[in-house]
């Protein structure tokens, strides 16, 4: 059995001006001058990981870590400066709530737009229509601008779109606030029953008994190093232990 | 019940394909994503306005009846000087939107490419693409306006379909380059718009090459690539003549390098542009 994930050496290097050089004149002259300076920034340094399938992995760190940017280099957003990806199978990431959604859109035009955002195609999304939309328990608002719609209804929505579907790898990278209670533990049972079919879950969260509940294993991430890996216990105390 | 995982689809960043082929198997496998991006530009655009979709008409009417106003004394000599104006009007009026959009786009639209992976010239893909519907949206108000100041309306327009294809590669290729270097330079977009007024009076579109004094013609009909795509949509349409080889085959060449240009430098920089966006 091959992980789902594996970064060997990874590094992600933002190089950043110092100052906003923000036309080209103004760059030409200050090249010229040899006077561009860079702010470098290693948002990951050196990440060695691998991570299993059907294996919940929790990843903590104060704001700033690195934690987005690995969770960025896992899905495909970022490429890394420098170190090497390998990512098996279909990577969903749970969408901020609204990104990807059109306010003047109808909930069900809205279905569309984000399934293909999410790399579905026409018949794929029409087959998932009807149970995306008795997941979110939208009924007849269907059919209404998502302007109209209340917060609740936009994440009811965008999760039931997201998670239609068993993905390999699910990215959580906030704590699951969608809709009421009730929603919620619909959310945290289809949850559950993706990581029982196999999916691998790589979860962010700043709350650490949700990491020693639902995570076999954790990483600590500070300044871009990965500090400490390993049991969810052990590494949360090291955090811990360090502040 | 769990996939076997040599089964599953394998993402190595040390064993890609080159990025400007990646990138087309990518858009392959997005175009549903095109289409729907496209489709809510269009639906969206004129959503809330009372008139609704009635302005991709009225806004090359409008545009048009200024011109003829303003100009109508100095160069409205020739016949049906209205169509005139609106059969290059419309080509003008689709690369500077498309183009533009291509680029506000990339660079507004750019939340999303943070959160999750879609191809990266989907949003400019999906510019140029709403650009051609309201194109073809316009040929409807030139038809009537030819009928209307008694230009004779041929068969000829049947060819049409080949300039707006001409014209979009090309279109798109400006569009890649200019939004590559909009990611580091937000200064570009407003420039291009300077860029933009300027080349609008540069292009035969209100008036005729013939009037250009003898020296200087060469520039425009020599230099300027827009006048070759704008000539190959008049023919056609205000003259009713089918455009030959000779008339084709610079546009052609112009469209299909630039397109190349673009699409190879747009998906060379990608990977750096997530760095940026």
């Amino acid at each position: 059995m091959e992980p789902l994930i594996q970064l060997e050496h990874v590094s992600v290097h933002y190089r950043a001006p110092s100052e906003r050089v923000a036309t080209f004149k103004e760059y030409a002259i200050r090249r010229l001058q040899g006077k561009i300076k860079h702010r470098e920034f290693l948002a990951l340094k050196d990440v060695n990981l691998t991570i299993n399938q059907g294996e919940v992995f929790g990843l903590i760190g104060h704001n700033g870590a690195g934690k987005s940017t690995l969770l960025k280099v896992v899905s495909r957003v970022l490429l890394p400066t420098t170190g090497r990806v390998v990512i098996r199978g279909r990577v969903a990431p749970l969408l901020e709530v609204g990104a990807g959604f059109h306010p003047e859109l109808t909930g069900h035009e809205n279905i569309f737009l984000n399934g293909a955002i999410l790399g579905f195609t026409r018949t794929q999304m029409e087959n998932k229509f009807q149970s995306i939309l008795d997941f979110s328990e939208l009924g007849e608002f269907i059919d209404a601008p998502m302007r109209t719609y209340s917060s609740g209804m936009w994440a009811r929505l965008g999760f039931a779109v997201a998670t239609d579907e068993r993905p390999d790898i699910l990215i959580v990278d906030e704590v699951l606030a969608v809709g009421d209670e009730a929603f919620q533990r619909k959310c945290f049972a289809r949850i559950n029953r993706f990581r029982e079919e196999g999916t691998t879950i790589l979860l962010v969260a700043h709350n650490m008994e949700l990491i020693q509940q639902m995570c076999q294993r954790a990483a600590w991430l500070h300044h871009g190093e990965l500090k400490s890996l390993g049991e969810p216990d052990e590494v949360i105390q090291a955090y811990r232990q360090a502040q | 019940m769990t996939t076997p995982t040599t089964s599953l689809p394998v993402y190595d960043s040390a064993r890609r394909p080159p990025r400007p082929i990646e990138e087309l198997q990518q858009v392959f496998r997005y175009r549903f994503l095109i289409l729907q991006l496209l489709r809510r530009d269009v639906l969206t655009r004129y959503k809330r306005s009372v008139l609704g979709i009635a302005w991709t008409f009225l806004n090359p009417l409008g545009t048009m009846l200024v011109m003829t106003v303003a100009f109508s004394q100095v160069f409205g000599s020739m016949p049906g000087y209205p169509a005139y104006i609106l059969s290059g009007l419309m080509a003008w009026t689709f690369f500077a939107q498309s183009t533009t959009a291509a680029i506000v786009n990339l660079v507004w639209g750019g939340g999303l490419l943070h959160r999750i992976y879609i191809p990266r010239t989907s949003f400019a893909l999906a510019a140029i693409g709403t650009a051609l519907v309201n194109l073809s949206l316009a040929v409807l108000p030139i038809l009537v306006v030819m009928l209307v100041v008694g230009v004779p309306v041929s068969w000829t327009v049947i060819f049409l379909p080949v300039p707006m294809l001409l014209l979009a590669l090309f279109s798109l290729g400006v569009g890649l380059l200019l939004s590559s270097f909009a990611v580091y330079f937000p200064d570009v977009s407003e420039m291009y718009q300077i860029i933009l007024s300027a080349w609008m009076y540069l292009t035969p579109i209100f008036y005729s090459e013939e009037i250009l004094p003898a020296l200087y013609r060469p520039l425009i009909t020599g230099l300027n690539p827009l006048y070759g795509f704008i000539r190959l949509y008049r023919l056609p349409l205000y003259y009713g003549q089918i455009p030959t080889w000779g008339d084709i085959w610079p546009s052609l060449l112009i469209a299909v390098v630039t397109v190349t240009v673009g699409w190879i430098f747009f998906s060379l920089k990608a990977d750096e542009m997530a760095y940026r966006i």
